[in-house]
């Protein structure tokens, strides 16, 4: 388990007092202290790690949200700011002694700019109520993260959430404008705006994927863009993963950036069909998904163009989707991985690093030796054309040998990432999950270097203090309990 | 000209700056130099140049990937990436005439200014292809930040820190890219159109449609003409063009003009030659909501100056007489509708006389101070490059 920072006595011994002041500045019911209501937020995707916080206050307006920063920030109360609790890596996790600030209250859509093809809508808005708010015109909010129907704009900017068209569109930096921030004093600051590449230091880019670590977002501004004339899949099944991954290789080597590549392992594709019933080939070691955009035609000229590639290195099975139903369909298992991993273990962990594409085949070798070495089943799915892998390691939580050696399994194959040239993780964030294994990827220099950039936006390391940054150097003492 | 450091290697870099981080000597921090003459000078008695540290260090083409030391040449990167049918995604552009310099940019300096060009608008800033980079902060550590990896969310990203901030929180010695296949096809659709309002409005009815405009421009002088640019392959631009062709016909007479024609209008476009900035005129880089353009563009015209505007019409490049005026005025054009505006190129004593970058508000200027002594203690890397002590 994860060390945690010891709780503030003083604060724990000033409960009642400060929520009364927190009542005081958010009035109404966005103050919640009693023990069952507050039971919902002590934990988020990360279900293995919880801990009830010593409050949770639900804003309105970002002016809410500075009032509280600044009484914390006045008393010296940690802070635990919260989308909609979907983060994978304990990103939300409360501290015993921190008061969560909860943004889903903030969940309205201020501007729509089709002509200047941007959106202002507030952090508690979630990703896909973004792309429904502008469907009805032919646009979209690219970033699309397998929780997007929960998962809210504002978690998004701060854990910089990918999904799988990133290869094409890019992550949630890359579809950003401006921010509203509030830092820990309290004070409202406008980042960008509705333009490109203001002028400056990138702010935008370095509060983007900070965790919480540097101040808290209350408004967003979005690149909206058009969507294409349409979109088909195929899938690709193949004798092998080295196979596969020289399919990839071929296909991006010929020019086409398809919008998706998905690459599923032969656990997964059976986990997926028992679930999904999508037609996935049983006996195929690796299968790709592999999604294309523009016209009919266009479709069908890239779509045979990647077929003809595939067809060099000896599919078991070739699907071309001739309908978006079938499209659909092909989607279906891989859309439901999670669940469908869920269905045939009790408890799973959803890791998420990346790796240079050609390392591939070695690193799918090496995950399942550990998984003999561990004694857990593995089923891996990858954003192939990004290098961006999910094991998803089964385990069952009601017994506590079984936790401790999945989380080792999982920490051993981050390892293994960063050790053929990649990184803890792709899109779900460093949290608390990965906290520990900073140390594997930056040198004690770099990690101090990040450190001192918090300590610039945030001196008394009071914003989500106990993620990203391993306890023992921090500058503020945070010790271990 | 100052005393000029060159060190062959990283580590003599990061000797360089201990240097002066001990002796607390501020340096001018630059590649090949050609950007000397931007944003404000540096007052400094050494100038320290990554220049020597060049070269491709890897490229993979299939995992669209490219790495390089920071004084690597961009042409050079153009070349390699031209040999595997690649490309900057970003095109960034080549200031040589624009900036009256001889040698070419390097792959630091354009990473460091986060200059990028027409594709800007539909494919990302420099910055945005920025994977990971290996600096030296100013206490002379070796740093990295980000990886080889398309993805990567593992720590605060000071790549896009480090991306546009001049050389003033860090030296980088070499850069990670994002690269892509080099589309097969490119054309582009002129349409004459009545005023540049319209202009506009023909820009944006293009970016809003599902055929991938990936170039946007409205072209100084009269009669106004509006510029679409689709990339791709051969079938897909041709079908594309029929369509948007068909879709704009509405805004003014069209023509098309296709692959080495094309090619060439957004090169002019993309290093800003057809702004015909003359050598007297100082030049600005406006970034507005592509709509507000216009308005910007009006500004211009009243001082006598001549704009272009690229990026659907939210990038105004500006060339007018160099005046504290024509600056205070042009600074006011950009933020009625929010926008940002950056003296790019003029005399040093406007330079030094006026903010070239607008001001932040005062809690992220004081953050801003804080940042920067986090990476750079002693202030002595390019101090005064980007605005006045700092």
């Amino acid at each position: 388990m994860i060390a945690q920072p010891a709780p503030k006595p003083g604060i724990l011994a000033r409960r009642d007092e400060i929520l009364a002041a927190l009542h005081a500045l958010v009035p109404g019911d966005g103050v919640i202290g009693d023990e069952t209501r507050l039971k919902p937020y002590e934990t988020d995707g990360l279900a293995a790690y919880r801990q009830v916080p010593l409050a949770v206050v639900l804003p309105r307006t970002t002016a809410e949200v500075a009032a509280v920063l600044r009484y914390c920030h006045r008393i010296g109360l940690r802070v635990v700011p919260r989308g909609a609790g979907t983060s994978l890596s304990g990103g939300a996790l409360p501290l015993a002694d921190a008061v969560v600030i909860g943004l889903m209250r903030m969940n309205r859509i201020l501007d729509i700019d089709l002509d200047d093809r941007f959106a202002v809508v507030e952090a508690g808005v979630t990703n896909i109520g973004i792309t429904n708010a502008v469907a009805g015109d032919g646009f979209f909010y690219a970033p699309d993260p397998s929780s997007q129907l929960a998962c809210m704009i504002g978690g998004n900017v701060m854990m910089n959430s990918g999904g799988a068209h990133c290869l094409k569109y890019g992550v949630t930096a890359n579809n950003l404008l401006g921010l509203k921030f509030v830092t820990i004093e309290g004070e409202v600051i406008d980042i960008g705006g509705a333009h490109l590449d203001a002028a400056g230091y990138d702010w935008l880019g370095l509060i983007t994927g900070s965790e919480g670590q540097l101040g808290i977002v209350t408004e967003v501004t979005v690149r909206i863009l058009r969507g294409p004339e349409g979109a088909r899949a195929m899938l690709a099944a193949f004798k092998g993963t080295e196979i596969a991954g020289a399919a990839v290789d071929a296909i991006i080597g010929s020019g086409i950036i398809p919008v998706a590549l998905e690459f599923m392992d032969k656990p997964c594709i059976h986990a997926c069909e028992a679930f999904a019933h999508a037609g996935y080939p049983l006996d195929a070691e690796a299968m790709l998904i592999i999604e294309v955009e523009g016209s009919t035609a266009e479709q069908d000229d890239l779509l045979n163009r990647i077929k003809a590639i595939c067809e060099r290195f000896d599919p078991i099975s070739l699907k071309l989707a001739e309908s978006p139903e079938q499209s659909l369909a092909i989607w279906k298992g891989r859309k439901g991985a999670f669940g469908a991993v869920g269905r045939i273990s009790p408890d799973y962990l959803c890791m998420d690093g990346t790796i240079p594409t050609s390392e591939l085949p070695f690193v799918l070798k090496r995950i399942g030796e550990m998984s003999t070495q561990f004694d857990l089943k593995v089923a891996n799915v990858f954003h192939a054309g990004d290098g961006n892998l999910h094991p998803l390691i089964m385990f069952d939580a009601n017994d506590p040998d079984s936790f401790h050696r999945a989380e080792a399994f999982g920490a051993a194959i981050l390892t293994l990432c960063v050790e053929v040239g990649g990184c803890l993780t792709g899109e779900h964030g460093v949290g608390v999950e990965k906290r520990d294994l900073m140390n594997v990827q930056f040198t004690a220099r770099e990690l101090d270097q990040q450190r001192a950039l918090k300590t610039a936006f945030d001196p008394q390391w009071l914003l989500n203090p106990s993620k990203v940054f391993p306890l023992d150097g921090a500058p503020v003492a945070m010790a271990a309990e | 000209m100052t005393d000029l450091l060159a060190p062959a290697d990283e580590a003599g870099v990061a000797a360089a700056v201990a240097a002066a981080h001990a002796a607390r000597e501020p340096l001018a921090v630059e590649g090949n130099g050609t950007k000397r003459g931007l944003l404000r000078p540096v007052q400094a008695a050494r100038t320290l140049s990554v220049r020597n540290l060049s070269g491709i260090t890897l490229y993979r083409p299939a995992e669209l990937v490219l790495s390089a030391r920071a004084g690597t040449p961009i042409p050079e990167i153009e070349a390699a990436l031209a040999e595997k049918g690649q490309h900057l995604i970003a095109e960034p552009p080549d200031l040589r005439a624009l900036l009256g310099a001889s040698e070419p940019a390097t792959l630091g300096g354009i990473v460091a200014a986060n200059l990028s060009g027409p594709r800007r608008i539909a494919w990302g800033a420099m910055r945005d292809h920025v994977l990971g980079v290996r600096f030296v902060n100013g206490a002379g550590e070796v740093l990295r930040s980000g990886g080889r990896v398309l993805k990567n969310v593992t720590g605060l990203d000071l790549c896009k820190l480090l991306a546009g901030s001049y050389g003033t929180l860090g030296v980088m010695t070499e850069i990670t890219i994002k690269v892509l296949p080099a589309p097969e096809a490119s054309a582009t659709l002129l349409i004459t159109v009545p005023d540049l309002a319209a202009g506009v409005r023909a820009l944006s009815a293009g970016l809003g449609s599902p055929f991938g405009v990936s170039g946007a421009a409205l072209l100084p002088g009269a009669p106004h003409q509006a510029a679409l640019r689709l990339e791709d392959f051969a079938t897909s631009v041709a079908y594309r063009m029929g369509r948007l062709r068909e879709d704009l016909s509405r805004f003014g007479d069209a023509r098309v003009i296709e692959d080495a024609a094309s090619r060439a209008f957004w090169r002019d476009v993309r290093d800003a030659a057809v702004l015909a900035a003359q050598p007297e005129d100082a030049v600005w880089r406006i970034s507005v909501r592509p709509s507000a353009g216009p308005a910007v563009a009006q500004a211009v015209q009243a001082l006598g100056g001549r704009a272009l505007l690229d990026w659907g019409g939210g990038l105004v490049w500006v060339a007018a007489p160099a005046s504290e005026a024509a600056h205070d005025a042009l600074v006011a054009a950009a933020a009625v509708s929010g926008g940002t505006c950056t003296l790019f190129r003029a005399p040093e004593t406007l330079r030094l006389a006026v903010a070239v970058l607008p001001a932040e508000p005062a809690p992220l200027a004081a953050i801003g101070a804080r940042v920067k002594a986090a990476l750079d203690p002693a202030g002595i890397l390019n101090p005064g490059r980007m605005r006045a002590g700092l």
